[in-house]
């Protein structure tokens, strides 16, 4: 029988491990595609986190607005790009030595700064939501109208400058443009699209000219 | 539950948005003909505003919607100065932005929703409101940067500034979030309480790192000023003005909020990071303008300049520095505008007067805008006795009273040869002979050359009378 605590602990260090080698493969795979499915991976791993540490509304977001929704469409762009795989990819050999002494002096700093002792410190407490006795969804319900109302609100005018700034800056006014007019469209009527025409319905049979001509008005 | 009281306190910002919502609105049923009314609007908006910030003035300092917002002395007076100076921007930019064909609603939507962005920002009480009210302002900005979509300086301006922002508040996050991981808490009064005894000390100072390097972004002091040259050289010179005056106000709210109201028992941490950003922009500021051949692109790296000014003062640590870095940001804030109308009056259709031989004799073809360009230049480089003399005394001797008598003696050899870049453009208008061809136009607009000769010789008007504005930025801060 495995304790529950160090079995959460084997789940964490196991999807921890799969993200970080996910995320890396992001920077590091030749194929765009490939990329963004590593990116897929990444988010997915981060999500089963989440759910360890009891934050089950997050996980199921990040897995159905990022992974569900703006991977798949992020997919499809990146599909539709003609990338040169190549030309991308020109500086990074040359580059590769700066970045790891830069990556390499950062990570020692940090340790040496936060003490890795304190990553094992249990400081922030018990979740709230399970301190309150409800579920992890009510509780951010709960709080995100009540005390967190005016950031949500600020959050909501963020979007709509984002909307004004998309229209802004995409939206012109070409001449000859092609566009709908749903006005005339529905004031259309029969006789502008289709011509009706009388014909004999047997043509003579001497003659054979090209069905081609015969149908022209 | 929010009640009625919340909503009165932020009824300013309140009543911005909405405003800002309807005029959106309009714009949509409004024929190009008509856009000046919106124009007019926009501007009766912000001094409405402006008249419910200072109107109903709570006594000290109240909270709203648990503390998110907090209004008090300070945040009233930043919300003024950053209303004053958006209507100066507006009356400018106006004709600058009829004869580019930028003279659209979306303008003035974004403008308006950017200051609603800079109100929130100063008067944030909550890393969460700091986080949110930043993003507002700025992506509103990167928008305005790009409102020039013709032009290839434009975009690349807004390109840059949209990189490089972005990784400013990535930063900027991760410094909170590491703050919030030592402390528990994201309210900024209840962080003050526990950061003092905080068992996590390096953690905080670990956090607290990142979230300077995401003011000084903001602020564009160096080494964190790579943005600033380009998107105040490649933005349409109206929004140039916006980002040099209202965005450094909000700046300022912002690095208070953050490091005083929130981090200031570790005031020992910060003040030695920003002395040494303090030195290191004053020396790139200073050195690098004096190359510089375009206008905007010098007064960028004025911009930078200043800003190392305006940290001495933070540096102090106390109400004193406090008030004397806010009189630099007001002061700063007026005497952008002032310039940048200057350059924006003497554009026309087809012609940006940016480069510093289109001011080759000014002074022949135009004294009187002479005149109120060498009030300006002569306050930016704090010539007594004009209103930036002032401003870099008291925070000269704020840098002092903090026992930094280094950093003052740097500050003020910096600023004697910064002296000499701003001399050399007042030296171009009124000794050099006017180069043929380059007959001055000047905008025909009545109300730009009335706001822009006020803006001026307001400098020199609080430079002489400054007693009362340095007053009421001292109560702000002492309440």
């Amino acid at each position: 029988m495995i304790d529950t605590s160090l079995f959460q602990l084997i789940c964490f260090y196991a999807f921890a491990a799969v993200t970080v080698v996910a995320a890396l493969s992001v920077i590091t795979l030749r194929n765009s595609v490939h990329a963004v499915l590593a990116l897929v991976l990444t988010f997915f791993s981060t999500a089963c986190i989440w759910m360890l540490a009891e934050a089950e509304f997050l996980a199921i977001a990040l897995i159905v607005v990022y992974v569900g929704a703006v991977m798949v469409l992020f997919l499809f762009v990146v599909m539709m790009l003609d990338i040169d795989q190549e030309k991308l990819r020109e500086g990074f050999v040359k580059f590769l030595p700066v970045g790891l002494v830069v990556a390499a002096v950062m990570l020692v700093e940090m340790l040496g700064l936060i003490g890795v002792r304190f990553m094992h410190a249990q400081t922030m407490g018990d979740n709230p939501a399970t301190a309150a006795g409800m579920s992890n969804t009510a509780w951010l319900g709960m709080a995100l109208y009540t005390q967190y109302l005016l950031p949500f609100e600020v959050a909501a005018l963020i979007l709509t400058v984002g909307v004004i700034a998309a229209v802004a800056l995409t939206l012109r006014h070409r001449v000859g443009a092609r566009k709908q007019h749903p006005s005339e469209q529905v004031a259309v009527k029969a006789s502008d699209r289709v011509r009706i025409i009388k014909m004999a319905a047997e043509r003579p049979t001497d003659s054979q000219p090209s069905p081609a001509q015969e149908s022209k008005p | 539950m929010p009640t009625i009281n919340d909503i009165l306190i932020m009824l300013p910002e309140f009543f911005l948005v909405a405003a800002a919502c309807v005029l959106l609105l309009a714009d949509a049923f409004m024929k190009p003909a008509e856009r000046v009314y919106l124009h007019w609007l926009s501007i009766g908006v912000l001094v409405v505003t402006g008249y419910l910030v200072l109107r109903y003035m709570p006594e000290g300092e109240v909270t709203a919607f648990h503390g998110m917002f907090i209004r008090d002395g300070m945040s009233a007076i930043l919300k003024v100065f950053t209303l004053l100076s958006t209507i100066l921007v507006f009356i400018y930019g106006r004709p600058y932005m009829v004869d580019r064909k930028l003279f659209v609603g979306e303008f003035y939507t974004l403008m308006l929703f950017a200051v609603i962005g800079v109100m929130l920002l100063v008067s944030a009480g909550n890393l969460v409101m700091i986080y949110l009210g930043l993003e507002l302002l700025t992506l509103s900005s990167y928008a305005l940067v790009a409102l020039n979509r013709d032009s290839g300086l434009s975009s690349e301006a807004a390109i840059k500034y949209f990189v490089l922002g972005a990784l400013s508040s990535g930063l900027l996050l991760y410094g909170m979030s590491m703050v919030y991981g030592a402390t528990n808490t994201l309210d900024l009064v209840q962080l003050h309480q526990a950061i003092t005894h905080s068992t996590m000390p390096h953690l905080l100072v670990f956090g607290l790192v990142f979230m300077v390097i995401g003011v000084a972004f903001k602020l564009g002091v160096a080494p964190f000023h790579m943005w600033i040259p380009d998107v105040y050289q490649g933005a349409p010179t109206s929004v140039t003005a916006f980002i040099g005056s209202a965005s450094k106000l909000a700046a300022f709210g912002m690095a208070f909020r953050l490091l005083a109201t929130g981090m200031g028992d570790f005031a020992q941490h910060w003040q030695i990071m920003l002395a040494v950003l303090a030195v290191v922009s004053l020396a790139i500021g200073n050195v690098v303008a004096i190359v510089q051949t375009n206008l905007k692109r010098l007064l960028a790296y004025s911009t930078i300049s200043h800003m190392g000014y305006l940290l001495l003062g933070l540096v102090n640590a106390r109400p004193e520095g406090y008030s004397a870095a806010m009189f630099y940001a007001v002061s700063y804030a007026l005497m952008s505008t002032a310039a940048f109308g200057v350059i924006l009056a003497l554009s026309r259709a087809g012609f940006e007067c940016e480069n510093i031989d289109d001011f080759k004799g000014l002074n022949q073809r135009s004294p009187w805008m002479a005149f109120l360009m060498m009030l300006s230049l002569f306050s930016l480089a704090g010539v007594p006795p004009m209103f930036g003399f002032f401003a870099k005394l008291l925070v000269l001797q704020a840098a002092i009273h903090a026992g930094m008598m280094w950093l003052a003696i740097v500050g003020a050899v910096f600023a004697i040869i910064g002296l000499y870049y701003y001399l050399r453009v007042v030296k171009v208008m009124y000794f050099d002979k006017p180069e043929a061809g380059t007959e001055v136009r000047l905008q025909p607009d009545f109300t730009l050359r009335v706001a822009l000769s006020l803006n001026a010789l307001a400098l020199l008007a609080l430079g002489l009378y400054w007693g009362p504005l340095l007053g009421w930025c001292k109560q702000a801060f002492v309440g």
